[in-house]
């Protein structure tokens, strides 16, 4: 293995942004946090990491007692107690759904009266407040608005559990294609006007039978409210779309090698080669050890399981073997029973492992085309739940990292 | 248990991404349908897992059977919206395609929870109409199902009058009795799908819809008793290494190593099932699944889940 410019560190060093992607449940926020600190640690300046999980799972991880909107400095003697010499700053957000939204409304809309109807809307409250799509878009804008402070050296964001990988990717022009959309115009025309079109009533009677006209004025009045922030969100989406395009951002892609999440990751690195957005790398957390698939272990493995009772033996002829193995020179039938249980149940449980390693090898040839840094994080025998464990973690991306094709 | 599981007449699969929530509903609806229940299967994010599986081809929003008494769909709201109108409202089927198609898309995005409500009512529907003796839904992932399945109450809330508010009252007195409807919520004995099981069986508490269980899938197997542990540990000093080597081979340092890596993993895991008993408390059902060592998540793997559900069950 031949030392290239490509590894994790030099990604984190060269951009300002690092989206960290991947199905639920693969290890993002941990890796997202973990990515952080080594950065915060080994790079210096400030690192920021903006978490969108609503499960708050980050702020245990990091020491801290919870996490706001508003970022928060993971202490530097917290840093140091993990065993390192931070170099710089560690700042850790949570991504609040609601107060996001209040905030982007108080920024766009136009005169106070407007903000407040929005805000106390009944509608406007159900879309923030419950329903998980506005997570998508709100998570790009903060993001945005982060980068544009220009507080920070590094932002590396946890995306949110969408139901496809790729949706927060397309959000913004969602969003944007919602405001200018025929049909929103369309539904909002008999509450400027008493003209309802010929084309339009049947849907408005329809849509009257359906939700009663009190819900219905509800949702116009949202919209005729939102619309008059529609320059604003319009001008704010595509520049977040800028910014996840620009060169200074970076995706990184983390799957474990089981069928679905990598199923996923090979959809979401399709996706950011059309849409011309950069693959920094691609993590494959929780990966059992090689040495599974090695032919000679096997072979040993094998010869365990077939007879394990031989092996006892041969073992237990040695006198000084035997006392060591169970603390007496001379072996009884019933430990020679023993010492065959636990070599058999060694071949066992090896080739038990072996049958998903190769699965994930499989997993891991299909996958690894493409991206330039491929980097490979053993299953680690204790849980991720402290800033040790991160660093570790970290250690384990930086030095696993060095670039593999 | 008050009810058995599979007495129930709804069942909704949910669990933190990745630890199997699809694997056990498959196995679930696959085993209720052996009992000899007509059970259908319904995939809420149409991701194809479900149809993984059973291996059986791409599954559609018309139900198929693909084996005896065993139903399988894959939910599409549009479609869901489309059979309302005809079939429940009652309304000639007077749209072309693409009108509805537009007013869907505009619903869909405008009103809150419309998604949800086609969903669930969808579902709720099949339920009321006994047209199956149980319906297990693999539903989304622990962060969205609450919002799910508390949508018809929202809808309530927000809509005075109309069909639609007519509609949510059954819908939501069926999710609501504990006999007909209920949760299996899935786990895997990791930190954060434990953490996050028991936040959404807090969660879960808040509403009015019951936990019929918890399923803990890929439990490891305990490798060693007590006297074969200590055997186990005393294998790695000097001289038994070498004898080890000398008997089957000097790669068998790896058979070790990689024991070592179980034994290792099965105690941390045991530490994270101990903590989510320990949160559940005693009166709330769990189910083990062992963790399967198979070549692949095929029909054959859904079939041993269903096995080892089978054996908790009874």
């Amino acid at each position: 293995m031949t030392p290239r410019d490509t590894g994790i560190p030099q990604l984190l060093a060269a951009k300002e942004i690092v989206v960290v992607c991947g199905a639920g449940g693969v290890g993002k926020t941990t890796t997202a946090a973990a990515l952080a600190t080594m950065a915060a640690v080994h790079l210096g300046g400030k690192v920021l990491v903006l978490t969108v999980d609503p499960a708050r799972r980050l702020a245990g991880a990091m020491g801290l007692a919870g996490l706001g909107n508003e970022a928060t400095r993971v202490p530097a003697e917290a840093l140091a107690v993990s065993g390192a010499e931070p170099r710089g700053e560690l700042w850790a957000a949570m991504l609040d759904t609601k107060r996001s939204w209040d905030d982007l409304v108080r920024r766009h809309a136009p005169d106070v009266r407007t903000r407040d109807a929005i805000l106390s809307n009944p509608l406007y409250r159900n879309v923030t407040g419950k329903f998980v799509h506005s997570h998508d878009y709100i998570a790009m804008e903060r993001l945005y608005e982060l980068h544009a402070s220009g507080t920070y050296d590094l932002i590396v964001v946890d995306t949110p559990p969408t139901r496809h990988a790729l949706d927060f990717l397309a959000a913004p022009q969602r969003m944007a294609d919602f405001f200018s959309s025929r049909l929103l115009r369309w539904l909002l025309a008999p509450y400027r006007s008493r003209l309802v079109n010929a084309a339009s009533r049947p849907f408005y009677q329809l849509a009257d039978r359906l939700l009663g006209s009190a819900f219905l004025r509800d949702i116009a009045e949202f919209f005729i409210l939102f619309q008059s922030m529609y320059e604003g969100f319009i001008e704010r989406a595509q520049a977040v779309e800028r910014v996840l395009g620009d060169r200074r951002t970076t995706f990184v892609v983390v799957t474990t090698l089981e069928a679905a999440p990598a199923d996923e990751a090979t959809r979401f690195i399709a996706a950011l080669a059309d849409r011309r957005l950069h693959l920094g790398a691609v993590v494959l957390n929780k990966v059992l050890p090689v040495e599974l698939l090695d032919p000679e272990a096997t072979a040993a493995a094998r010869a365990l399981r077939s007879r394990p009772g031989e092996l006892a033996d041969e073992l237990l002829a040695d006198a000084s073997v035997a006392e060591a193995l169970l603390g007496a020179p001379s072996a009884e039938p019933a430990d020679r029973t023993l010492v065959a249980r636990v070599l058999a149940e060694l071949g066992e449980s090896f080739l038990n492992f072996q049958v998903v390693a190769t699965r994930e090898a499989e997993q891991r040839a299909e996958l690894g085309v493409g991206a330039e840094v491929v980097t490979a994080v053993p299953s680690l025998e204790t849980d991720v739940f402290d800033l040790s464990g991160l660093l570790r973690l970290g250690r384990q991306l930086w030095g696993g990292g060095a670039a593999r094709r | 248990m008050t009810v058995g599981l599979l007495d129930r007449r709804l069942l909704f699969v949910t669990g933190k991404g990745g630890v199997g929530k699809t694997t056990i509903a498959a196995a679930l609806a696959l085993l209720a349908a052996e009992q000899g229940r007509r059970t259908l299967v319904c995939e809420v994010d149409a991701k194809g897992d479900l149809a993984g599986s059973y291996e059986s081809g791409d599954i559609a929003f018309e139900p198929r059977e693909l084996h005896p008494g065993l139903f399988a769909m894959a939910m599409d709201t549009e479609a869901s919206l489309r059979e309302y109108l005809a079939v429940q409202l009652k309304l000639p089927r007077f749209t072309r395609l693409g009108g509805l198609a537009h007013t869907f898309d505009f619903l869909a995005n405008a009103a809150p929870g419309v998604k949800e409500i086609l969903t669930v009512g969808k579902l709720a529907w099949e339920v009321r109409e006994r047209h199956y003796d149980l319906v297990v839904v693999d539903a989304p992932a622990s962060g969205h199902v609450i919002g799910q399945l508390q949508a018809p109450q929202a809808i309530n809330e927000m809509l005075s009058v109309g069909p639609i508010r007519e509609q949510t009252g059954w819908v939501l007195e069926l999710l609501t009795d504990a006999a007909t409807t209920g949760v299996v919520v899935v786990a895997a004995p990791e930190e954060m799908p434990v953490t996050e099981s028991l936040e959404l069986v807090d969660r879960l508490a808040q509403t009015n819809i019951d936990l019929a269980a918890v399923v803990v899938n890929r439990v490891l197997p305990e490798l060693f008793g007590r006297a074969e542990e200590q055997v186990f540990e005393r294998l790695a000093r000097p001289e038994p290494a070498a004898a080890l080597a000398a008997a089957a081979g000097p790669s068998a340092v790896a058979v070790v190593d990689a024991a070592r890596l179980a034994v290792t993993l099965r105690r941390t895991r045991a530490g994270h099932l101990a903590r989510l008993r320990e949160g559940l408390g005693p009166s709330r059902p769990v189910l083990y699944v062992p963790e399967l060592f198979a070549r692949s998540h095929g029909l054959r793997a859904t079939r041993q889940v269903a096995g080892a559900l089978d054996a908790e069950l009874s």
